[in-house]
Parts: C-alpha cells; structure tokens; sequence
C-alpha cells in the first residue's frame, strides 16, 4: 500500500485543486467560446470527464468482456479480427432489371451482402397499376407487384449464398414469401436461408408511417412470420427492429435507444404470447440502428444498446441463452444529416458517421451516398459509399483491437447515462401498458416531434452548425453533381410485365388462394403458409393485401 | 383595425409517410401567429384542394420527398384553379431536382424550399407574398 500513497488522494481533490490552479487562470485568459456545449441531441457535455464521472461503474458488471455479459464491449470476443462487419448497401430503384444490375455491380466491388429498397407502392401494399401508384413507381426503391418481379429482382443471385435484408414493413410477410418461393425456385433449401425482414411495424405508427392495417392484426402478422421462421427458416431474422427512422424522424438519440429497444421488448412479449419459446425465436431478432454526427454519443448509444438488452432480457423474461441476451445490429448512416448544399461535404459526414457505427461495434453497416439528399444515388455516388467502408476497415486500423473506446471516461459516463434515460422511458411506457398502448396514445409520437422542433430552432438560432447550409454558405456554388433520374416510363415497363402475369395465370388458383388467406385471418391461424400459396399462384401483392385489408380493416392515424 | 391572419394548409400528397417536415413547418407557421390546418398523410390532389377549399386558405404547403412531384403538384395547382382559387399561393417542400424547379414553377408553383430552408424565410415569404384579403 505504501508505494501508492502518493495517489491517494481522492479524486473530487485532485479536480478542485486543478480547477484552483490550471482551469480557472486558463479560463480568465482564454474563456470558451459557448457558455454550454451540446449534443447533436441538444444533450449538454462537460468539459472534461474523470474517473469521478464512472465512479460508480463496477468494471465486471457493467463493463467487463466482449463476448460476456452485459455485452457492453461487443457480443464477439474477437471483435472485428475475427470477422469483419458486413458491408451491406441498400439499394433500390426503377424496374428489378435495373435493381438487379446494380445489385451485381456492388458485389464485384466487394460489397459482402445485399439490401432491398422497394417503393412507395410496394410498400404500401399496392400494384404498380393503382391510381394510387401515379408518379411513385420505382422512384424512391425498385418496383415489385408479383413474384414475375422477384424472380427478376434476383436473378443469378443464389439466395442460398447471399444475404439478403429486406426493406419492408406493412406488407412483409408477402415479400418474404415471395423472397422464399424464389429461393425455392433456384433450388435453395430453406433450411439454408439466410437474410433479414425488416418488419418492424411499430416504428411505423411511431416514426416512418407507412402502415396499411390497424396496429394489433398488424402485430398478429409479424407473430405469424417469427413463428413461421422458427420452424421452416431457422437462419432468418424475422423482424429488424428500427431506431433508424425514429431519429430520422428527429427523435435524440436517447429517444432512438429508448424506444427502439422498448419496441424490441413488445415483439418478445407479443412472440411469447402466441407460444413461441424465447430461446427459439429471440436469437434471430436483430436491430437497426442510425449513425448521427454527435460521434461520442453514437458510440456510447451502440455500447449502452447491448448493455440494456442483456438486462433486460433476463430481468423480463429470466435466464437466457447467451444468443437471446446479445444484441445484434445493423447501422446506416444519417440520411437526413446530408445537405443539398455543398453535397460533396456528404461524402466527409457520412465518413465520421460510419466510425462511430464501427467503434460502437456494428455487424452490418450502410454507408449512404453523398447525393442522397438529393435523388438516389448515382453508381459513382453508391461507389464512393462503398469504398468509404472499405477504407474504414482496411486501412484506418480501428478494427484491429475490440471496443477502442472502452474505458474512455467521456464514452463510458455517456454509456450509463444514455442506459439510465432509456429506462426512465422504459418505466413511462411500462406505466402506460406497453409500446402498443403508448402508441395508441401518441406517446412516443409527440416527444419526438418535439425534439424535431427544438433542433430545428437550434439550427435556425445557430446554435446547432450545419457546414455548408447556416455557416460557411456559398452563394455560388461549384457546379451540382449529376444526379440519377428515373423517369415516367418505369410505370410502363412495369404495367406490361403485371398485365402479363396476370393474363397468364391461373385465375382461379389466385382466387381460390385469396380466399384460403381470408379464412386464415378470419380464423386467426398463420396466415404465412396461405401468403405462401397466393404467391406462387402469382397473387399480386396489392391482391394479397386487398384480402387482408377486407379482414383486418385500415389504421387511421388519430391527431396528435 | 387587426389584420386577418394568414391561412395556409400544410398538405402531404402522394403514399409518402415522411411527415418530419410537414409538422416541423406547421408548428413553425402557428407560432408565428398564422392559422395552419394540416391534412395528414396520403391525401390524393382532389382531396387537397378540396380541403383548401373549405378551409379557405391563403396558401397550400405541399411537403413531398418521394419524387412524385411532376405528377402531383401541378394536378394540385389546376384543381385549385378549377376551384377557382386563383390567388392561393401553392409552395412546395421537400427533394425537388434544380431542373424539375422552373418546371414546377411554370406550371404555377410559387416557390420550391429545399432542404436546409429556415422556416422564417418560410414565413417571410408567406407574408410578403400572400394578397391581402377584404
């Protein structure tokens, strides 16, 4: 003990003498600039962070090992050494031709899996030829009205090899069927599958707002494809729960933690309510998640993320198997930090954006092209994105050693506060019955459109920088970057190969089919085996979410 | 003698569900003492100027980031001509290409805002653009 005397005193007198005799003469020399520093989230930061800030922080419990629980340094002991993270780009526009050219070309380029972007009609469970349709068809993803487009999507894509995440919501379990009926076409054993759904509909009512049906048969139907995978699809992920569009939305990050991981908890609760066993069905939930500007609360948000899901996981449900307490994640960078002005700045965003994603130990990351603010990106935009990835990777050297920033008293103070707010809103929802009942209430809907109104005054009062658009404008700006069109004749393209399918099937198979889907919801069976056979009888996805819709009704968002 | 308050109605055509902008600028516009009726999501051209209308607004919002801005502004401004609504401004919101701005403007659009628009130049605008009413 003697040799350690010197340092023994606490820390709280070794702050107020340095605040004494370096700060406060430092400050009269050269006082800071803001009187309060702030977040991207408008969260205040310190100025400096000391072991007094994580004093209360137990080394094995709330820290310890990758790969040991809480997990708060990562769910692999190895980290990246052992695997690198997947570098998976969504994409998606104008006919399945083009998607699927695109798709080729950013697997020669080394991109490791894929990602679907569908548009606004396929996400809405409409055909290409609704009225409805006008003007959005392959416009903001690629077209896909019956399995004849699937089969397109993915041609020469062995789905028994490559991985696929799907970007869709209200009508997922019929573009997982049609996902599965065209591996089974190439010959691919289920068994085998792999690939991700995105089909978290709660962040839908929360956040992006594309819904069709009322909130309960929706979540009936993401039971439906959890139970369905656990038996026929064992290596899916049925269901990617979403932070990304709640902080698109303008939520801060803790609210992006907070009720991400709360929405996370309501599909265990709903899978377990329709009889699915934890272990069996937990492991194969996955995450998604945004990466913001503010680079040391991204980081610490990813970190705090794992830890409240392994606790809570137990804390709720009891002991788990080690796969059903970690949390695996997807993350892609800000689409709504990206400017139109000065838009190659992007390209040094999206950068920061994906090291914070990286250091906070994604498994999967999309880094978004520096157009997107824009239209979609063009090739050379999608490539930049790619290689800013790979450059991440392969020559920065932060993947060489698990959790670098573990330890740091800035990111492990920040990790505990953002675990402590998230579950101050845990305790709120709770109180309120649940996600589905806080969302019924509009709950989670107004706190963040209300953050989305104070950072839009921070901006506008300049207290929130954005280079390029409130400081540092240029009122001539180098010449604008090409841009990708995708014009009107998409629809038509797309209106022939529909009216193809539908003149060359069976009619009445597809009605006889649709009918089977009905009688299934009715009946509150699963309803994916019966979306399997509309599929394959080439249902159209507006046809299969007609008859579901006549069931289960249309939700109508109240005011808020 | 009180002047009467600007009336706009914030709209959202087109399956698009990214309503950030819309809520953001409504809210923006009422606390700068203007009268905003928002129309939620999915609402068809028909419906829009229906709802204009019946509010009897100064001005229409149109937010829209879906690309579907060719096909969708201009049937808004012509039934509203339909309508006879002749001096209700209709500004848009939202992704619009540089080329697809003059187009937009031309067939009748105010004024396009791009991203990164503050919403006092939006109320500034509407204030100095909006005809004054008996």
């Amino acid at each position: 003990m003697a040799e350690t005397k010197e340092f023994a005193s606490p820390v709280e007198t070794e702050i107020e003498r340095w605040n004494r005799e370096t700060l406060e003469p430092a400050l009269k020399k050269h006082p800071e600039t803001k009187k309060r520093f702030e977040s991207v989230s408008l969260d205040e930061v310190n100025r400096l962070y000391t072991p007094a800030d994580v004093g209360d922080q137990d080394f094995a419990r709330d820290v310890s090992f990758p790969g040991e629980f809480p997990y708060t340094r990562g769910i692999h002991a190895t980290g990246y050494r052992g695997k690198m993270w997947t570098m998976r780009q969504f994409a998606g526009f104008s006919t399945p031709e083009d998607t699927n050219a695109r798709f080729k070309y950013l697997l020669a380029e080394g991109q490791t899996g894929l990602s679907v972007a569908y548009d606004l009609p396929t996400l809405m469970g409409y055909d290409a030829d609704s009225p409805l349709s006008e003007g959005e068809v392959g416009k903001c993803g690629v077209a896909v009205s019956s399995l004849a487009d699937m089969e397109v999507l993915f041609d020469s894509i062995p789905l028994e090899r490559v991985t696929v995440s799907q970007t869709i919501n209200a009508p997922a379990s019929v573009l997982l069927a049609m996902y599965l009926v065209v591996a089974e076409k190439q010959g691919a054993d289920w068994q085998k599958v792999s690939g991700t759904l995105q089909n978290d509909i709660l962040k839908e009512y929360i956040a992006q707002k594309e819904w069709i049906y009322p909130i309960r048969p929706a979540m009936k139907l993401v039971t439906d494809t959890f139970q369905f995978c656990t038996e026929h699809v064992p290596r899916y992920n049925p269901v990617s729960v979403s932070g990304y569009h709640i902080r698109e939305a303008g939520s801060t990050a803790i609210q992006e933690l907070a009720f991400t991981l709360r929405d996370g908890l309501e599909y265990v609760e709903w899978g377990v309510n329709a009889g699915l066993d934890v272990d069996e069905f937990v492991p194969r939930i996955s995450f998604f998640f945004n990466a913001h500007n503010d680079f040391f609360e991204e980081v610490a948000k990813y970190r705090a993320a794992r830890r409240i899901w392994a606790r809570q996981m137990r804390n709720r449900f009891g002991d788990q198997s080690e796969r059903t307490l970690q949390l695996r994640f997807h993350t892609q960078t800000a689409g709504v930090s990206l400017t139109v002005q000065q838009p190659l700045n992007n390209i040094v965003r999206v950068a920061i954006q994906a090291l914070a994603g990286v250091l906070g130990g994604t498994q999967s990351l999309h880094t978004d092209a520096y157009d997107e603010a824009l239209a979609l990106p063009t090739d050379r935009a999608a490539l930049i994105a790619l290689r800013t990835q790979q450059i991440i990777a392969e020559e920065s050297g932060v993947a060489n050693t698990v959790d670098p920033l573990g330890g740091s008293y800035f990111v492990e103070a920040l990790t505990e506060k953002m675990e402590r707010s998230a579950l101050d809103y845990f305790e709120k929802i709770d109180g309120m019955g649940g996600m589905v009942s806080a969302i019924e209430r509009g709950f989670p809907q107004r706190e963040i459109q209300d953050s989305a109104y104070q950072y839009q005054k921070a901006v506008e009062r300049g207290e929130q920088v954005i280079v390029g658009v409130n400081k540092y404008e240029m009122e001539n700006e180098p010449a604008g970057v090409p841009i990708l069109v995708i014009d009107e004749s998409v629809r038509g393209h797309q209106l022939e190969r529909l009216q193809r399918t539908r003149d060359h099937r069976d009619a009445g198979a597809v009605a006889n089919a649709l009918d089977k889907l009905k009688r299934a919801a009715e009946n509150d069976e699963n309803t994916v085996p019966a979306t399997i056979e509309a599929v394959r009888a080439y249902a159209t996805l507006g046809e299969i979410c007609s008859a579901l819709r006549d069931v289960y009704g249309v939700y109508e968002e109240p005011a808020f | 003698m009180s002047e009467k308050k600007i009336r706009v109605l914030v709209a959202k055509p087109g399956l698009d569900g990214h309503d950030r902008g819309a809520k953001v600028i409504a809210r923006a516009l009422r606390d700068a003492g203007m009268e905003v009726i928002y129309t939620g999501l999915r609402q068809t051209p028909e419906m829009i100027a229906a709802a204009a209308l019946q509010e009897d607004v100064d001005a229409v919002g149109v937010s829209i980031l879906s690309g579907a801005h060719n096909t969708l502004c201009p049937r808004i401004v012509e039934l509203l001509r339909d309508e006879g609504l002749d001096d209700c401004l209709v500004l848009v919101g939202g992704i619009v290409p540089q080329e697809d701005i003059l187009k937009l403007k031309q067939g009748g659009v105010a004024e396009v805002f791009l991203p990164g628009t503050s919403t006092e130049d939006i109320v500034k605008f509407l204030r100095e653009n909006v005809k004054p009413r008996e």
